[in-house]
């Protein structure tokens, strides 16, 4: 799973919805994969006004990438910043979770991902 | 005429093999009048104020037909190449199929393609934020059965090599049987929209006749109150479909 849906996936859990805590999941066991794209700066830009940038801060330190600046980039910042548009395209783009665990900060539940498929099935008592 | 995603890949004893179903959405999802509504919903009004990505989300792939041909024909769809794609699926082995569908589709047609970020194993919308998805598209177990069948087991991988006929049929009534009057599991699905669709969000949604459409739009139309949702049919398989006549409703706010 790449890593920018952690940036719309929260726990699933009912009872979790209401808390802040079950957003973003965090990995834990996590083992990469790293896909080739070609850079793509205008989607880059495009993709960004969405992007939760707080979460994302937390989860690129999380996997071990450097830490983000506080601020999220302008396009203008993206375009003259190289550095900062490969690691953000690196990031969000190209990489890949492929194995570990999601686990929600409010209830402790952990979802497995196993050959890149991140599950989210629960079992009967907690939907 | 856009091509249709290639799908020869994919195990059909217990992935949903694309029909009439899957083409009519495609062709309603791709017609003019959906193109232009798509379009001006979402591309930006200017390249100096590019209008966020927009996150579309296939709710039951199946071989991943339909969310390969939105992704790799995003920039014809959509108007812009610059929308993200992603999929749910209660198995695990649509995902799979899904993912390589997708991917397949997209280096053929890396021009035109958006951006696709992987299949998930879920039900419904259940793991997504609340107001995180701007366009929707289900086709659902629409079939009426006298019950529902159960999840597939939680643990259930798409690793596993050999399934059994038991395990194969599960996943197969999975992907039809829809309970009572066909809408046991779509109706959860409507309930959930307001929440996870967001403010300019739009969920395609197909139904058969027995699903008794009509009566569904109008319980979309009074949805949180009267005037706040819009349900209208925007594709139908008409006079030469078999006995299911299916139709694509759009809702939207």
């Amino acid at each position: 799973m790449k890593v920018m849906t952690l940036n719309f996936l929260t726990c699933a859990v009912k009872n979790c919805k209401s808390s802040n805590d079950s957003f973003p999941l965090h990995p834990k066991e996590a083992e990469l994969a790293k896909d080739d794209i070609e850079i793509n700066p205008q989607l880059l830009i495009n993709v960004l006004p969405r992007i939760d940038w707080a979460a994302l801060r937390t989860t690129s330190t999380e996997l071990g990438f450097p830490t983000l600046p506080e601020q999220p980039p302008s396009p203008e910042d993206l375009q003259s910043d190289e550095a900062l548009l490969k690691e953000l395209h690196e990031l969000l783009m190209e990489t890949q979770m492929m194995e570990g665990k999601l686990v929600c900060g409010h209830c402790g539940h952990e979802y497995a991902v196993k050959n890149g498929v991140a599950n989210f099935l629960l079992p009967s008592h907690l939907v | 005429m856009l091509p249709t995603p290639d799908t020869s890949h994919v195990p059909y004893q217990r992935v949903y093999e694309p029909a009439e179903d899957s083409f009519l959405l495609l062709d309603t999802l791709s017609s003019p009048s959906e193109t232009a509504f798509l379009s001006s919903r979402f591309a930006s009004p200017s390249p100096s104020s590019p209008s966020p990505a927009p996150l579309v989300l296939e709710v039951g792939p199946g071989s991943g037909v339909v969310i390969a041909f939105l992704t790799a024909h995003a920039s014809t769809i959509f108007g812009s190449p610059h929308v993200l794609t992603t999929a749910i699926d209660v198995s695990p082995f649509a995902c799979a199929a899904t993912n390589l569908t997708v991917s397949k589709a997209v280096s053929e047609n890396t021009s035109t393609s958006g951006f696709w970020t992987s299949a998930t194993q879920g039900d419904l919308v259940s793991p997504f934020r609340p107001g995180s998805v701007d366009v929707l598209v289900f086709n659902p177990p629409y079939v009426p059965t006298p019950d529902l069948p159960a999840p597939p087991p939680t643990g259930l991988q798409a690793l596993k090599e050999k399934t059994t006929f038991e395990e194969d049929s599960h996943l197969l009534e999975l992907t039809y049987a829809g309970g009572r009057d066909g809408m046991e599991t779509t109706d959860r699905l409507i309930e959930a929209l307001p929440g996870v669709l967001s403010e300019r969000g739009v969920a395609y949604i197909l139904l058969c006749a027995q699903n008794k459409p009509e009566e569904v739009k109008g319980r979309i139309r009074v949805m949180g109150g009267e005037g706040k949702w819009k349900a209208e049919t925007v594709g139908t398989s008409g006079k030469q479909a078999g006995w299911e006549k299916l139709q694509i409703v759009r809702v939207w706010r």
